[in-house]
Formats: C-alpha cells, sequence, structure tokens
C-alpha cells in the first residue's frame, strides 16, 4: 500500500506540492493527471525516495520512506518498479544488458542464465528478443524503449508497485496502444500496485479505476470515472475541457483492448 | 550599487557551489573507501582515460619540450652556457612544465569528457534510474573515474616527460650544437628525490583535483542540453585554473619541505 499524508515539496524556495493525501491499495491501478509542471513526477518521485519532503510522509507498506537510511531505502526499492519518463535506459549497454541491469548488478547468474531470463521477459513484453538483444537503446523506437523500460522494471525484483511516469508520451497512436496494454496486462496478470502519471488523459481512461487530478502542486480530484465526468470543480473542468470528446467511453472501448469500461 | 550587488551575488553563489563542493569531495573520499568496488569500470576508464589520452600527450611533450629547448638554447648560446640545457630541462619538464602540460591536457579532454557523460545521464534520467536499481552512481561511476585518474595522470605526466626531454635532445644536438652525453649526463644530474617526487606529487594532486571538480559539475548539472554544455564548460575552466593556481602553491610549500633533497 502506498499513502501520501499531507505532504508538501519545494524545490529550493518553488512550491511543488501543497498539502498532497492519498492512499493507494495493494492491486489497485491509479492514474494521476494535470498539466504540465503541476508536480505529478514529483509524487513518484516521492514514493521512490528520491526526493524527501519539508512536510508530512510518504508511507511505502507502512513504512515512511522519507525517513529511512539510504540502506533502509534500497531494500523498499526492491519492492517498486520504476519506468522512467522516455525510459530511462542505459545508452552505453545493450537491450539485453539493460533488461538484465539488476541481476547483473546484484546477483552472481552467469550471463546466459541472464539472458534466457532477458529473452523471456522481451518476449513478454511483446520485443522479439533476437531482433533487440544486441542493439543498443539508440536504435530502438520509443515504443520499443518504453516496453525495455517496462522489462527492465519487471526482470529487478519481481515489484509489487509500478509506477510509470509518461508511459505515452511522444509516442505514435500504435505504440500507445501496446504501451497501454502491457501496462493492463501486468496490472491483471500479476497484481500490481500501479500508478501512472500523464497529462494525457485518452490514455488515462485506459489504464485505471481511479483517477488524481493535480493542478498547481494540489490534489483537486480523486475519484472514479463517473465521479470525474460529474464534477464541477473548476479547475478540473479547465483541465479536462481540451479533452471532453474522448471521455464518452466510446473511445477506450474501441482503441483499447485492455481498458477498463466506465 | 549594482555592481556590488552582482559581485554581493557572485560571491555568494560561489560560497554555496564551495561548499557543495567539499561535501561532494567528502562523499567521494568515503564512497572509496567503501565496500563494492567496481574493478571492470575502473580498468575501462583506465583505457580511456589513460590509453585514449596517449596521442595528446605525446605530441603535448614532443612540441612543449622542443619549444622550451629552443628558447633555452639561444639564450644560453649567449652566455656560452649551452651545456646547461640538460639541467634546465630537467628540473622545468620534471617538477613543472610536465605536471601542469598534462594535467591541463587532462581538464580539457577528460574532465570535459567526465561532466558531459555524467551530466547527459542525470538529464535523460538514468542516475535516478540507478539509484531505483539499488546502486548508488557515486560509487559506479565517480571511483571509478577518481581511481583511473589517480593511476593514469601520474603515469601520462611520467610520459609526457620523458617525450619532452628526448623533444629537448632533438633541439639540443641539432640546433644547440650540444652532444647527446653532455645533454643527458645533465638531465640524469638532475634526476634527484626531490625533483622527481614533486613530479609525481602534483599530477597526484591534480587527478583528485580534475575528478573531484568533473564528477561534481556532472552530478549537478541541470537544465537539459544546454545546462549539460554549460557544466562542462564550467567544469574545465574550473580544473585548469584550480591545477595553475594549485601548482604555484604546491611548489612553494613542497619546495620548503624538501629543499634537502633538490
Amino acid at each position: 500500500m502506498i499513502e501520501l499524508k499531507n505532504v508538501d515539496f519545494s524545490y529550493d524556495d518553488l512550491p511543488v506540492l501543497r498539502n498532497i493525501s492519498f492512499t493507494v491499495d495493494d492491486s489497485e491501478a491509479v492514474v494521476v493527471m494535470g498539466p504540465s509542471g503541476s508536480g505529478k513526477s514529483t509524487i513518484l518521485r516521492l514514493i521512490l525516495g528520491l526526493e524527501t519532503p519539508q512536510r508530512g510522509e510518504v508511507n511505502v507498506d507502512r513504512r515512511d520512506i522519507c525517513r529511512m537510511n539510504e540502506k533502509s531505502k534500497r531494500r523498499i526499492r526492491r519492492k517498486i518498479g520504476m519506468v522512467f519518463q522516455d525510459g530511462a535506459l542505459f545508452d552505453s549497454l545493450s537491450v539485453g544488458e539493460n533488461v538484465g541491469y539488476y541481476l547483473l548488478e546484484h546477483t552472481a547468474l552467469p550471463w546466459p542464465e541472464i539472458e534466457s531470463r532477458v529473452r523471456s521477459m522481451l518476449g513478454f513484453v511483446g520485443l522479439d528478443a533476437d531482433e533487440v538483444i544486441d542493439k543498443l537503446p539508440d536504435q530502438l523506437s520509443g515504443g520499443m524503449r518504453r516496453r525495455v523500460a517496462i522489462g527492465r522494471a519487471l526482470l529487478s525484483t519481481d515489484p509489487k508497485i509500478m509506477l510509470y511516469d509518461e508511459p505515452t508520451t511522444g509516442l505514435d497512436p500504435n505504440a500507445i496502444r501496446n504501451v497501454v496494454n502491457l501496462i493492463n496486462k501486468l496490472h491483471r496478470e500479476r497484481t500490481v500496485s500501479t500508478i501512472v502519471v500523464t497529462h494525457q488523459i485518452a490514455d488515462a481512461f485506459a489504464m485505471a479505476d481511479r483517477y488524481i487530478i493535480i493542478y498547481r502542486g494540489e490534489l483537486v480530484f480523486d475519484g472514479p470515472y463517473e465521479q470525474l465526468r460529474g464534477c464541477r470543480d473548476t479547475r478540473v473542468q479547465e483541465f479536462l475541457a481540451p479533452f471532453r470528446d474522448s471521455m464518452t467511453g466510446v473511445f477506450k472501448r474501441k482503441f483499447f483492448d485492455g481498458g477498463i469500461s466506465p | 550599487m549594482a555592481i556590488l550587488s552582482a559581485f554581493d551575488n557572485w560571491l555568494k553563489h560561489a560560497a554555496y557551489e564551495s561548499q557543495h563542493l567539499f561535501f561532494f569531495s567528502a562523499r567521494m573520499i568515503g564512497a572509496l573507501f567503501s565496500r563494492r568496488f567496481y574493478l571492470r569500470e575502473t580498468l575501462e576508464q583506465m583505457y580511456l582515460i589513460g590509453v585514449g589520452s596517449m596521442v595528446l600527450i605525446v605530441l603535448t611533450g614532443i612540441f612543449a619540450g622542443q619549444g622550451f629547448a629552443l628558447a633555452f638554447s639561444m639564450e644560453l648560446m649567449d652566455f656560452g652556457a649551452k651545456n646547461y640545457l640538460g639541467r634546465i630541462m630537467a628540473i622545468s619538464i620534471i617538477r613543472e612544465l610536465g605536471p601542469v602540460l598534462t594535467g591541463v591536457m587532462f581538464a580539457a579532454r577528460v574532465a570535459a569528457g567526465i561532466t558531459a557523460e555524467i551530466g547527459a545521464m542525470k538529464s535523460s534520467n538514468q542516475l535516478d534510474a540507478m539509484v531505483a536499481f539499488g546502486i548508488d552512481p557515486l560509487k559506479k561511476l565517480a571511483v571509478p573515474r577518481l581511481i583511473a585518474l589517480i593511476v593514469m595522470l601520474p603515469a601520462m605526466t611520467v610520459i609526457c616527460d620523458v617525450i619532452a626531454l628526448f623533444g629537448g635532445w632533438v633541439i639540443a644536438t641539432l640546433v644547440a650544437h650540444v652532444t647527446s652525453t653532455m645533454y643527458w649526463s645533465a638531465v640524469r644530474e638532475r634526476l634527484v628525490f626531490g625533483n622527481i617526487f614533486v613530479g609525481l606529487l602534483k599530477p597526484v594532486l591534480f587527478s583528485f583535483v580534475i575528478a573531484f571538480i568533473s564528477c561534481y559539475k556532472g552530478f549537478s548539472s541541470a537544465g537539459g542540453t544546454k545546462g549539460v554544455g554549460r557544466a562542462t564548460t564550467n567544469s574545465v575552466v574550473l580544473c585548469s585554473i584550480t591545477i595553475l593556481i594549485g601548482n604555484f602553491f604546491i611548489t612553494r610549500v613542497v619546495f620548503n619541505w624538501i629543499k634537502g633533497y633538490l
């Protein structure tokens, strides 16, 4: 379970998040939405313990990650798989080395054993292992890079929590569909808690049970789809206005095969 | 008033940066003695830093030695003291020119490379990805570079010294018409403990300067590609200036201690 309690965070003197509180239960899927620069990605960085809030608690499995030393944080991070914006693949390593990175660094497994697990993971994320395993990240398309990043996060520690930072940004519609379906497949088959940060509302509707909207550092909405449609908060309306057409539900049923129906 | 205010801001910024650089350097020293050691990365960096700089160092040594010998031989010939050319070359190259030139060349080539590489990794979230996978980027990236510099900078300085002395020999025999025996026996005369000690101490200290500054600038770079470019420029400038200033103070302090061995 993930719980943010009255979190305030600022970079130097610039306030980013103000009094943020929400909970994500085990195996729940939540999408955090909001305009660019509203502090969405910072929430993921706080959950991962990469940043420390000035006030409040960030509890992962009922333990406040902000008050831990690095060693304890590392133990908590083993439960979390993070897919960074643009994948954040190590550009000097091959796809195979990227996906097997955790095993290469933290285990004494021989490369053939790691390679076989990498190949199986590449298959799971929908990539042809023979085709991509020796390639460098630069030689892959954006969608393939995201899938490699998801595979890398999954092969690390068999995480119980998956965090995705803008997983579909900058991808073509076909790649978006592949990535969204993969996120849904993971959520269903591995019953992991999922938090997806995105500002692309059409994709958001296909990936979650619950929606959180962050607007200028404040949490302005937290609830399911039906509640979101009826929300009268002006800040929520302002954010949703450009996407109103995609909120009919037709879009996600037709476009995504793994989406959650409204 | 505006000038005073700008100076005040600059001073504050310099103090802030120095403080952060100091703490970063202390953390790097701490990481140097920590348990996990990345042998493969260290050897790779030794190769990239050492072997990769060989051509640059050979060219620097040969032309600096020849230029120096040419300038001195003209003056010495006027006084009929051309037989002292070997002594002057040995002292100036081993104590001063070799360490400083190699240091500045390393600042230009190696420091720029380190800052740019780490900065690019930071801007693409690769450093955060490392932390998420339980890897300390300081141990994985900074420490191997520090060790590689501590080993390779003195080694390259010795190579630069030898090449520069050979360059001096070419000028001594062809231009100043000093016999080879006279030149090399004069050089040998000044190959005493004090000169060799100072000549090897300086590159060791410069290697710390280059590693601390270049890694710090890489890890603290911000603002995307432009920020990485700015950090790289600052890194080269700061390393070069620190090496030149440091050289003066090392010469001043160390010579008081080892006067008897010169």
